[in-house]
């Protein structure tokens, strides 16, 4: 069984101009120990599918269909109280800016003694023992001293190792990293990059990397990066911008940037198909 | 021919801290001691992490802020020697594109007065003659003319983006800083401005300063590269010879950890020590060796220069001296 797996999960979000479709029909699964990576530029519902599955979408924000299940145990069936015992110690999450999500009136130490408390109990010197614990563990340098840091004494870098203990103190099943380094000097981020790889893979299971992207949006975004092999030359870029996510439109929602559109694409919206073995795609004229 | 612009020992100090009553004033060395010359019609990249300087040096160009000491030479006028009325003068020919089109544009003024905005201050033309050239520089920048009555708020990042081109271009400059211009837009519409400043640079012969912290973006763009790292440029050097053979250990790890959507062109990751340094607390010698994967002791006391290791590629590194050891061969 997989350990999270969501199906047909729709999110949306009732405005005075229209209801906003932000996540509408999203379904995939997670291994124990994989890593999934989900990618797209703003405002595609990156952000909705994680806050979904912790079910913490902001009012007006309202998941309106679909299953999420972990371990096999629906989370939309759970009531408050329920849903209370499943964040933080089964389901984490970090955040872009970690400045927002660490509370700036309590030592970073105390913070994550707290959590462990919560979801633990025990007793408060064995909480901050384990809090020096965690800091260790991602690599937080005098781990002893930095505990008694409040936030904004440390640096962007070790502001998000913090809260990555943090996440991790209460032992969850699955880690949720919405953007965790795109605050961070590229230096910083490829520690940061490397820390979560290190501890994703003492739990050990490789992460499956298609060689070759196969639907024309993935392909699109790629082009659209600096390469080496193709400094100076000019870039390729998506044309368009990315649709009205209040419009009822029928077909491929990708369809009207698409190069390689056909007729059927506008009139019907194309389901993931397994082309290869556990790659996905939505879309027919994919070249495969 | 001359350069079009000419930096030489440009510094720039900020004092901080000093609270009332208490506690002690600090010095900020922002920039420390940069040189570097660009051509006409050339583009030279400046790229490091925050706090390096590169975007102080992009201003001080300017004088958008006062230099502490250094020299700056203009089409071939001393910046810093020039009376008040002619350097007033001279700004014309140089202009800058910031990074945040959501925060540089007026939210009062309509995108037809942003732009005309440069015109109306140097008196270029008359109100018709402005609103001509208003819908020519849209058009430039691949806007209808129609985007004139329109408000930034109504526009797109991207859109904005375009508009703060076409006030930079109302002037006809010759040099361009464009200071982190594509940091804030998803990678489509980066890459429809990055191949909007490579056109607009054919076509109107301009020469830019680019600065940015995404290596590859600044790899694309430019023809020479600087690497800066706590105020000092470390490394300065041709695009390719900078790419292809890296001189000096930052800018290896730089290369390195810069992630590469390509999964075939793996590199061999230098994941450096700690953090940057403050730069109130600048390390001695070489102000990178406590990151340094290939620190020795005399890197801890003495300062590199930036010595000539290549055609037109310069490196502050005291490996150069045997630079077996620095590429590992």
């Amino acid at each position: 069984m997989a350990l999270l797996s969501v199906e047909g999960l729709r999110t949306q979000f009732a405005t005075g101009a229209g209801t906003v479709r932000a996540v509408d029909g999203v379904s995939f699964a997670i291994e124990r120990g994989e890593v999934l990576g989900l990618v797209g530029e703003s405002g595609c519902g990156k952000s909705v599918t994680s806050l979904s599955i912790m079910r913490l979408v902001p009012p007006p924000g309202q998941i309106v269909a679909g299953r999420i299940r972990l371990e096999g145990e629906d989370l939309l069936d759970k009531d408050a109280e329920a849903m209370r015992r499943v964040r933080g110690a089964r389901i984490a999450m970090v955040f872009q800016e970690p400045m927002t999500s660490l509370n700036p009136v309590f030592t970073i130490g105390d913070q994550i003694a707290a959590a462990v408390l919560a979801h633990e109990g025990g007793r408060r010197r064995a909480a901050w023992d384990r809090a020096v614990e965690m800091l260790d563990q991602v690599q937080v340098p005098s781990p002893g001293e930095r505990a008694r840091d409040y936030p904004h004494q440390l640096s962007g870098g070790l502001r998000q190792r913090a809260m990555i203990a943090l996440a991790l103190a209460p032992g969850p099943q699955l880690l949720i990293a919405d953007e965790p380094t795109t605050a961070l000097d590229v230096t910083i981020q490829a520690q940061i990059l490397d820390l979560l790889r290190r501890l994703q893979a003492e739990r050990g299971m490789a992460a499956r990397i298609f060689e070759e992207p196969l639907h024309p949006y993935t392909r699109g975004l790629l082009r659209c990066l600096p390469h080496p092999s193709r400094f100076g030359q000019p870039l390729s870029s998506i044309e368009g911008a990315p649709p009205d996510l209040r419009g009822a439109d029928a077909g491929c929602p990708f369809a009207p940037r698409c190069p390689l559109a056909i007729e059927s694409c506008r009139r019907h919206e194309p389901a993931l198909a397994e082309r290869r073995p556990g790659h996905f795609v939505a879309c027919p004229v994919a070249v495969v | 021919m001359a350069p079009l612009v000419e930096v030489q020992g440009l510094e720039k100090r900020f004092s901080v801290g000093g609270a009332w009553l208490r506690g002690r004033r600090r010095v900020i060395h922002a920039v420390d001691g940069v040189s570097f010359a660009i051509e006409p019609g050339e583009v030279l990249g400046l790229v490091g992490e925050s706090g390096c300087g590169k975007t102080t040096t992009g201003r001080l160009i300017l004088r958008l802020i006062e230099p502490s000491a250094g020299r700056i030479r203009f089409e071939g006028h001393d910046l810093m020697a020039l009376s008040p009325p002619r350097l007033w003068a001279t700004r014309q020919r140089m202009q800058i594109v910031f990074q945040d089109p959501f925060a540089s544009l007026n939210p009062r003024m309509r995108v037809g007065s942003i732009i005309a905005e440069p015109l109306a201050i140097y008196e270029r033309a008359g109100a018709t003659e402005r609103r001509r050239q208003v819908s020519e520089l849209l058009d430039v920048v691949g806007l209808d003319p129609a985007f004139a009555e329109r408000y930034p708020h109504e526009l797109s990042g991207g859109q904005r983006q375009r508009i703060g081109i076409a006030a930079a271009l109302a002037l006809r400059p010759s040099l361009i800083v464009a200071d982190e211009p594509v940091s804030a837009l998803d990678v489509s519409v980066q890459a429809q401005v990055l191949n909007l400043l490579m056109d607009l640079r054919r076509r109107f012969g301009l020469t830019y300063l680019f600065i940015s912290h995404d290596l590859h973006v600044v790899l694309h763009m430019s023809d020479r590269v600087a690497v800066m790292y706590l105020g000092e440029i470390v490394e300065i050097g041709p695009r390719d010879a900078l790419y292809r053979a890296p001189r000096h250990p930052y800018t290896q790890v730089l290369l390195s950890a810069a992630p590469v959507a390509d999964p075939k062109l793996r590199r061999e990751r230098i994941v450096p020590k700690g953090e940057v340094a403050s730069p109130l607390a600048v390390p001695s010698g070489c102000r990178f060796h406590p990151r340094c994967p290939l620190v020795f002791d005399r890197c801890r006391v003495e300062r590199p220069l930036l010595r000539t290791v290549g055609g037109g590629h310069e490196a502050a590194c005291h490996l150069n001296e045997a630079p077996a050891l620095l590429t590992g061969a």
